[in-house]
């Protein structure tokens, strides 16, 4: 076992500041929706428009991010191992089996993992976002004639939009609940804290490898 | 460690700098302020009517006064006789009648129903002297009343069912002299009294204009801007802008906030985008009829009965008449909250000797809906009520209500419907079958008075909510808050509580696993334990 770096300081922030503005969105926004009572509409409703477009912000450095470091290489779907991930988490996990793939730093996700954020990142925030900034500018145009969006419904717009909030909360459930299946109950958790993680010994190898990547 | 602990530090610091730089704190309303510094400056009139020796006599009659009046304004008589407050008619064009004239000569309502038969009580709000009947002279100069308006002394009172001439305590010198710009009190002689009584019609329109604080009124408050309805009811040669929706159909010569407040009045570019499909008034007027009762319903049927042969009268715990044998029961309410509407603008009316179309009758009809884009949201007062109409023609009769002797017919005289509607539907030039009966009907007065401090204007929640929110009775479109999609709520609740149940039934079963695991190694230490003492 050895400690190998595998979440970078932006990587860290970008995660971090997401969950927690995800989470204040979706209260704010199911607030809005006429599910909670917290803040009171006309607050509600504010603390969402600011929160979305620091969202918006925080999404647009990510995707440099991505792109610059060659991090996206990471959400590439695979099928290789895909049925063996599903069958550990069905059964094998609770015999305490070994899991079916390595955490390595150039690989951090399985391929299970890699296909969920791949939607996530593809389909499920986009969905949220496109209908959410549809939303944030409704009928701003028309003060120009410029009536786009007018013509489009708000019932539609709010439709996708409230469909990409639940899919997002089962999606939170899901994603905290599976970040109690590492080494320990913790381990994942510390380490998307910290950056560091204690992974198998032979893949110490691919240190260099991925310092060369990074100077790409 | 010490890098996680700068690095969590930094993460705060920047999120409450980005709170502060985002959240804007209410700035000052240069633009409102602008208005009020405009608003507060008073007009100083240019002539002191006192010292004009064509004023300094006893004059004998009304006329007299309006010929002094000319002797200087010599044109101006023709600038009133265009005005609709004289011709008690515009012409206009309207949806499905095309153009066509209408006015207090022709429109009725659904609470003195009509002018016809009844002018010379009627004419009290007439600016004019001696409309006895309908062959009143529109022509003659001379019976311009410019005191009505102009008198600036409130010393000038139109007399009851006297035609429109004043009445006869009136010192009309005094009130010649002290003429000027028109004071609320000079419209609200009016205005205020409408169908009888103080706020009978407007809701939002009443004597308590004279002297309110703020919370009643922002603009017209005596503590407050202390506005003449002529700073927004403004005039070029005598034709004053504003024209209220119950009585007129087109959509022009409105008198409206925008015409100060600019389209985009609020510091928030949210609420300013709400103003393309909701009307000021709709957020700014929360209740009407803030200081005396208006009417809500007035029943025409329930009028007529008499006790000991006589009529009379109830009144509620308020002074307010719940019975008058001469017009019926009426419903009164104080504070009230107003119904909304979709409005574009446009209206129509129910017109003398027009065919009933649907009951309840509609007096007036706003024009509007949801996907109109010049249709607004806007507040209003409906007065609901039922009158006379002839069973057989189905039109609503025109009954002849005042006059002056038992016997000539009138129903506040008399008490006699089928002499009253003869009488009124001939003198309308339509005839009447004989056979009457009630029928419902409803009018709706747009509420664009009263507007109310803004601390106390309608909050965002008091429509953007599920429950009987102020907008529950709109539908067709959709506010968020009070819409949402059922299907979608309804699977999405489920999914997500079904989701949390399986994670945990997951989390259980791999605890169970553990302590099952647990206990088998701990068997075999146990075993092995135990294996020298077997041996």
């Amino acid at each position: 076992m050895h400690k190998v770096y595998i979440y970078k300081g932006f990587e860290r922030f970008w995660h971090w500041t997401q969950a927690s503005l995800i989470i204040f969105l979706a209260v704010t926004g199911f607030e809005v929706h006429g599910t909670l009572d917290i803040f009171g509409f006309e607050k509600a409703a504010e603390f969402h428009r600011i929160a979305s477009w620091m969202l918006i912000a925080l999404i647009t450095f990510s995707i440099f991010w991505h792109l610059t470091t060659g991090e996206w290489r990471q959400y590439i779907p695979t099928t290789d191992k895909l049925k063996e991930q599903i069958i550990y988490y069905i059964s094998g996990i609770f015999k305490g089996d070994p899991h079916p793939t390595e955490k390595t730093g150039l690989s951090k996700l399985n391929p299970l993992q890699r296909i969920v954020y791949l939607g996530f990142k593809v389909v499920l925030v986009p969905i949220t976002i496109i209908s959410g900034i549809f939303y944030l500018l409704y009928k701003t145009f028309d003060q120009n004639d410029m009536v786009v969006i007018e013509e489009y419904p708000l019932a539609s717009i709010a439709f996708w939009h409230t469909l990409g909030a639940f899919l997002l909360m089962i999606f939170l459930v899901v994603h905290v609940y599976m970040t109690t299946t590492g080494k320990t109950p913790t381990s994942n958790i510390k380490a998307m804290i910290t950056g560091f993680e204690e992974l198998e010994e032979e893949h110490l190898d691919i240190t260099p490898k991925n310092d060369k990547t990074q100077t790409l | 460690m010490l890098r996680n602990l700068l690095l969590v530090i930094l993460i705060v610091v920047s999120a409450l700098v980005l709170v502060n730089v985002l959240h804007k704190e209410d700035g000052y309303n240069l633009k409102l302020e602008e208005l009020k510094h405009k608003y507060a400056l008073k007009d100083i009139p240019s002539v002191d009517h006192t010292k004009l020796p064509a004023l300094h006599k006893d004059f004998k009659t009304p006329q007299e006064v309006t010929e002094a009046c000319i002797s200087c304004h010599t044109e101006t008589h023709l600038e009133v006789m265009a005005s609709s407050h004289w011709n008690w008619e515009r012409v206009s064009y309207v949806e499905g009648r095309g153009i066509s004239s209408s006015g207090k000569k022709n429109v009725m309502n659904n609470f003195c129903i009509g002018t016809n038969s009844n002018e010379k009580s009627c004419a009290k709000c007439h600016i004019g002297f001696g409309m006895n009947n309908n062959s009143f002279d529109f022509d003659n100069a001379r019976n311009v009343d410019c005191m009505v308006c102009h008198d600036n002394s409130e010393e000038y009172l139109k007399g009851s069912a006297m035609a429109g001439y004043p009445d006869r305590t009136v010192n009309l010198e005094a009130v010649a002299q002290s003429v000027g710009s028109p004071k609320k009190s000079n419209c609200g002689s009016c205005h205020f009294f409408g169908g009888g009584g103080n706020n009978v019609k407007h809701g939002d329109l009443e004597s308590a204009h004279l002297s309110c604080d703020r919370d009643v009124d922002v603009h017209m408050a005596a503590n407050g801007m202390n506005m003449e309805c002529v700073a927004c009811h403004t005039a070029k040669n005598h034709q004053i802008l504003g024209k209220l929706y119950s009585v007129s159909t087109e959509n022009s010569n409105r008198s409206t906030c925008e015409q100060c407040h600019s389209s985009s009045p609020h510091l928030s570019n949210m609420l300013n985008r709400h103003g393309s499909k909701i009307a000021c008034q709709t957020c700014h007027i929360p209740e009407y009829a803030k200081v005396n009762s208006t009417k809500m319903a007035w029943n025409w049927s329930d009028a007529g009965k008499l006790k000991d042969g006589e009529p009379y009268e109830i009144d509620d715990s308020l002074g307010n008449h719940s019975y008058l044998s001469i017009k019926g029961s009426f419903v009164w309410e104080r504070n009230v909250k107003p119904d909304y509407i979709w409005f574009n603008g446009t209206a129509d009316q129910y017109l003398l000797g027009d065919t009933i179309q649907s009951v309840p009758v509609k007096m007036n009809t706003l024009y509007g809906s949801h996907n109109d884009r010049k249709s607004k949201i806007i507040p209003v007062k409906i007065h609901v009520g039922d009158q006379i109409y002839d069973k057989v023609y189905n039109r609503l009769i025109q009954p002849k209500l005042h006059g002056e002797n038992d016997g000539d017919s009138a129903f506040w005289q008399d008490f006699k419907w089928v002499e009253a509607a003869e009488a009124g539907m001939k003198q309308s030039g339509l005839t009447f079958s004989g056979e009457y009966g009630f029928v419902k009907t409803e009018m709706y007065w747009p509420i664009n008075h009263m507007v109310s401090p803004k601390e106390k204007s309608v909050s965002c929640a008091e429509c953007h909510t599920r429950d009987n929110g102020r907008l529950a009775n709109l539908s067709g479109f959709y506010v968020p808050g009070r819409d949402y999609n059922k299907t979608l709520d309804f699977f999405g609740y489920w999914t997500f509580l079904l989701t949390l149940a399986a994670v945990f039934g997951h989390a259980i079963i791999r605890m169970l696993y553990n302590v099952i695991k647990d206990k088998f190694e701990k068997q075999v230490i146990n075993y092995d334990e135990d294996e020298p003492d077997a041996a």
